[in-house]
């Protein structure tokens, strides 16, 4: 069952009189509760596709098929900065996308997977970077959207803390699965995480190779065997190298 | 507005208000003249119009225009200042128009006001409410256009309501501005309602202090005077601080 099936004939940005093309002929399916991850350089359109899904921008011409299990769809976005409100307490900074009051019991829970237990009624601010990055994600997560968006969430954290959410985020997947759409250009970060590859030539940006990352959980957490993963894949896609 | 100062300069404000006090009685000693009443005199004369009434309900009358014209001004700024700083093209439109508003002088508006629509309240009020509303639509506006774009795009994808992402994303980043359009609008307001009253009304501050002049009679000027700068404190202290903290509570 398709979660999304989008479109992009062409997607340019107005600069300075010149349109320069940012996204052509770009077609993309993801199947119910698939963790895809889009590896590219940066700069390569990755953000204006999740911008593009997110109803962010409406600035193209192209299809966008999202299927919701509610009403409409919902939507859950970690964008690079963690976007939280500097008034609002960690809890009620995921309160606030709800449409209604959500149960005490579904946040404890969430906070609690992410180690945030002790931090619901602290302001953003009084926080580090990671933490603020985890709240992020719970107040994507909470919200059981029919698509979750990630722009780098991991990006300027250092290796340990890192790690540690990535390892938070995929418990967090593995408990309660959903349609993810993540956007690295880290291949080790991806090959951690995604059941499915996508790589990303530079702009206009174009597919250039879809790859299934079949791993298990241990095998995931093991640097060997994400690191022959990695080796193998540059053997049968010579042409991702010029990418990374 | 730096808050809470330590307690070690408690004494000191005290002091310095008690050493102004002496030099007032000291010059009033030393010139001996009905139009440098002493202290004791002013005090005298701020109980005994408190006693007939006459201060309280003057005082009142005042406050009364006060708030209903900072009320219409603060509601009308916002509303404009919001779209102004949204809107470029509404912004272009009008900016002229409120650079003409704001170096109008205020005495200007409020005979033109009393020419045109007569010694009445409404007047009174209207011209009021077009000396202040220009500040406040250029404050407003600033905070209008350097909104967080970032936090309205997760407001936009998480697919809040217009209703929600006011209240919570574009007001709380407003409150700043409408604080500052709020203490310089009293302090504005304050100085141009005497003014009004002065000129075209038979009650309030303004009129009294005019009714004063004419009687060289400077120990009410003064009683009135001290009543007025209470009050203005009292606001300051009672209602906007306390304001202010309530909203800041989140900043490191």
């Amino acid at each position: 069952m398709n979660t999304l099936s989008l479109t992009i004939k062409e997607k340019s940005f107005n600069n300075s009189h010149t349109q320069v093309p940012a996204i052509a002929d770009f077609n993309l399916t993801i199947t119910r509760n698939q963790f895809v991850c889009l590896v590219g350089p940066s700069g390569c359109g990755k953000t204006t596709l999740l911008n593009i899904i997110a109803g962010l921008d409406a600035d193209f011409s192209g299809t966008i098929n999202l299927t919701a299990t509610g009403q409409k769809p919902h939507i859950g976005y970690v964008f690079q900065n963690p976007r939280l409100l500097p008034w609002r307490t960690v809890r009620e900074n995921i309160e606030l996308v709800f449409p209604q009051l959500p149960p005490h019991e579904l946040i404890d829970s969430l906070l609690a997977a992410m180690q945030l237990t002790d931090q619901a009624q602290a302001y953003p601010e009084h926080l580090s970077l990671g933490m603020q990055r985890r709240v992020a994600i719970i107040r994507a997560f909470a919200i059981n959207p029919d698509i979750l968006l990630m722009d780098e969430p991991f990006v300027s954290l250092d290796p340990p803390t890192a790690r540690q959410i990535r390892n938070a985020l995929l418990a967090l997947w593995q408990q309660r699965p959903h349609t993810v759409l993540f956007v690295s250009h880290d291949l080790r970060e991806a090959i951690t995480l995604a059941d499915r590859l996508i790589f990303l030539s530079a702009s206009p940006m174009q597919a250039i190779a879809d790859v299934a990352v079949k791993l298990t959980a241990e095998q995931r957490q093991d640097d060997n065997a994400i690191e022959n993963f990695r080796r193998e894949l540059f053997i049968h896609h010579p042409t991702i190298h010029s990418l990374l | 507005m730096s808050g809470s100062s330590p307690q070690d300069y408690r004494w000191l404000s005290g002091l310095s208000f008690l050493v102004l006090l002496s030099l007032w009685y000291l010059a009033s000693l030393i010139f001996q003249s009905h139009s440098l009443p002493s202290p004791i005199k002013v005090a005298d004369v701020f109980w005994q119009s408190c006693v007939t009434g006459e201060l309280p309900y003057h005082l009142g009358v005042t406050l009364l225009r006060l708030i209903v014209s900072f009320v219409i001004a603060m509601l009308l700024g916002c509303g404009i200042g919001i779209a102004l700083g949204q809107n470029q093209t509404l912004n272009a439109f009008f900016d002229n128009w409120l650079v003409i508003f704001l170096n109008i002088p205020a005495l200007v508006t409020i005979i033109l006001c009393y020419v045109w629509l007569g010694l009445e309240e409404s007047a009174a009020i209207i011209a009021v409410v077009i000396n202040k509303l220009p500040n406040v639509i250029v404050s407003i506006r600033e905070g209008s256009r350097s909104l967080n774009q970032e936090l309205l795009e997760m407001a936009q994808s998480y697919r809040l309501s217009k209703n929600k992402t006011f209240v919570h994303i574009i007001w709380p980043q407003l409150h700043p501005f409408v604080m500052a359009a709020t203490r310089s609008g009293l302090a504005l307001i304050w100085k141009i309602i005497l003014v009004v009253e002065l000129l075209g009304r038979s009650n309030g501050m303004g009129y009294q202090l005019h009714l004063f002049f004419q009687l060289f009679d400077v120990a009410s000027l003064l009683a009135y005077t001290i009543a007025f700068v209470a009050v203005i404190q009292l606001i300051e202290v009672l209602l906007l601080k306390p304001l202010d903290r309530r909203a800041l509570v989140w900043k490191r």
